[in-house]
């Protein structure tokens, strides 16, 4: 199965997102290895140099690593993935805030409804 | 190294009245998956033939490997045209040996890999054979070739969509930096992810020459609504 893309916006980017995804919840544990360029191409149903791209980029951020002799494998370094997590975190709670506000709940209702939320055991 | 394909000037009129193709430059590199795109008689299968030496071009010039069009340069093409030349009569596994002796780039455990992972039978004669099926053959026979430059004319459309599936996948596995894929096809959503390249043809003149993601970052959509919006009739 094809990971699910957007079409209307850069295919490596969306590649990034996954992938960053994976390995701040744990499914590419902190230093273990990645999978290769084709498997990933060929698992996301992309072209392996867009991959390659993604791939550059997960570099350049440090949350992946090139060895020399066996692939690519995800940082060790816990407080990097941390700091990633927190932000993608911080993007959702952004998101999460304009959609309420469009409904029309002002700050003090927003965290009311969470508490009010969590009481019910919803969350 | 030469680019892969140089095309410097090309044109090509037909009966010395319509001009298929108008003064196209065009300069592809190796190891990339290119779409080949542009709306009903604009020309693609015209460039197509020109490039594997079935026509001739009536000025310009084309250079694959460094060679003009000719005998070394169709060996070194794996082509898979719109429609069907397979031998009718024949059957799936005399078509891979034929194929064998013919081409020495063939590799036969790959077609058979892929017979097996499609589900077709080799000792089938290819009239028992369905006609998305029998594209599916075409297609493996093209695919098995260890070629420089791999030229797709309209490969998926006859195919449902779980064997397009397939078939994008095995595009992919079988890739490698040397070699450049060119597809030709209306069915832009379906490869689109699969490109790395997209060139528009339009009344025989390159249009565009961009890579996906530059056209997705530019103009925020998909490259089937940028074509949807580029050809609007």
């Amino acid at each position: 199965m094809a990971w699910t893309l957007d079409s209307d916006r850069p295919i490596y980017l969306q590649l990034v997102e996954v992938i960053q995804m994976r390995i701040v919840s744990g499914t590419y544990q902190a230093g273990s290895r990645l999978p290769s360029v084709r498997e990933l191409a060929t698992e996301a149903g992309v072209n392996p140099n867009t991959m390659q791209k993604a791939l550059s980029e997960l570099e350049r951020s440090g949350l992946v690593i090139t060895q020399r002799t066996s692939g690519r494998t995800v940082t060790e370094n816990a407080s990097l993935i941390g700091n990633i997590r927190q932000s993608l975190a911080k993007e959702q709670m952004k998101l999460f805030f304009q959609k309420m506000k469009k409904l029309g709940y002002k700050q003090p209702d927003i965290a009311a409804l969470i508490k009010q939320a969590d009481e019910e055991g919803n969350i | 190294m030469n680019p892969l394909v140089e095309i410097k000037g090309l044109s090509k009129r037909y009966d010395g009245k319509k001009l298929a193709l108008d003064n196209l430059n065009l300069t592809l590199p190796r190891g990339r998956i290119i779409g080949l795109l542009g709306p009903n008689g604009s020309g693609k299968t015209t460039l197509i033939k020109l490039m594997t030496g079935l026509l001739t071009p009536t000025s310009g010039s084309i250079m694959i490997n460094g060679l003009p069009v000719g005998v070394f340069t169709k060996s070194r093409i794996a082509y898979l045209p719109e429609r069907t030349y397979l031998q009718s009569s024949m059957r799936v596994d005399d078509m891979i040996d034929f194929f064998t002796e013919f081409y020495p780039d063939f590799r036969k455990e790959r077609a058979y890999e892929m017979l097996k992972d499609l589900g077709i039978e080799p000792s089938a004669p290819l009239k028992t054979l369905s006609k998305g099926t029998k594209e599916k053959v075409q297609l493996i026979l093209v695919m098995s070739r260890d070629a420089d430059l791999y030229i797709l004319d309209e490969p998926i459309a006859g195919v449902d969509p779980a064997a397009r599936d397939y078939i994008l996948r095995t595009i992919i596995s079988n890739y490698n930096e040397n070699a450049t894929i060119l597809i030709s096809t209306h069915l832009i959503t379906d490869i689109e992810s699969v490109l790395d390249e997209v060139v528009f043809i339009r009344y025989g003149q390159l249009l565009l020459y961009n890579s996906v993601d530059n056209i997705r970052e530019h103009f925020g959509k998909s490259i089937d609504a940028y074509f949807r919006e580029v050809f609007a009739c």
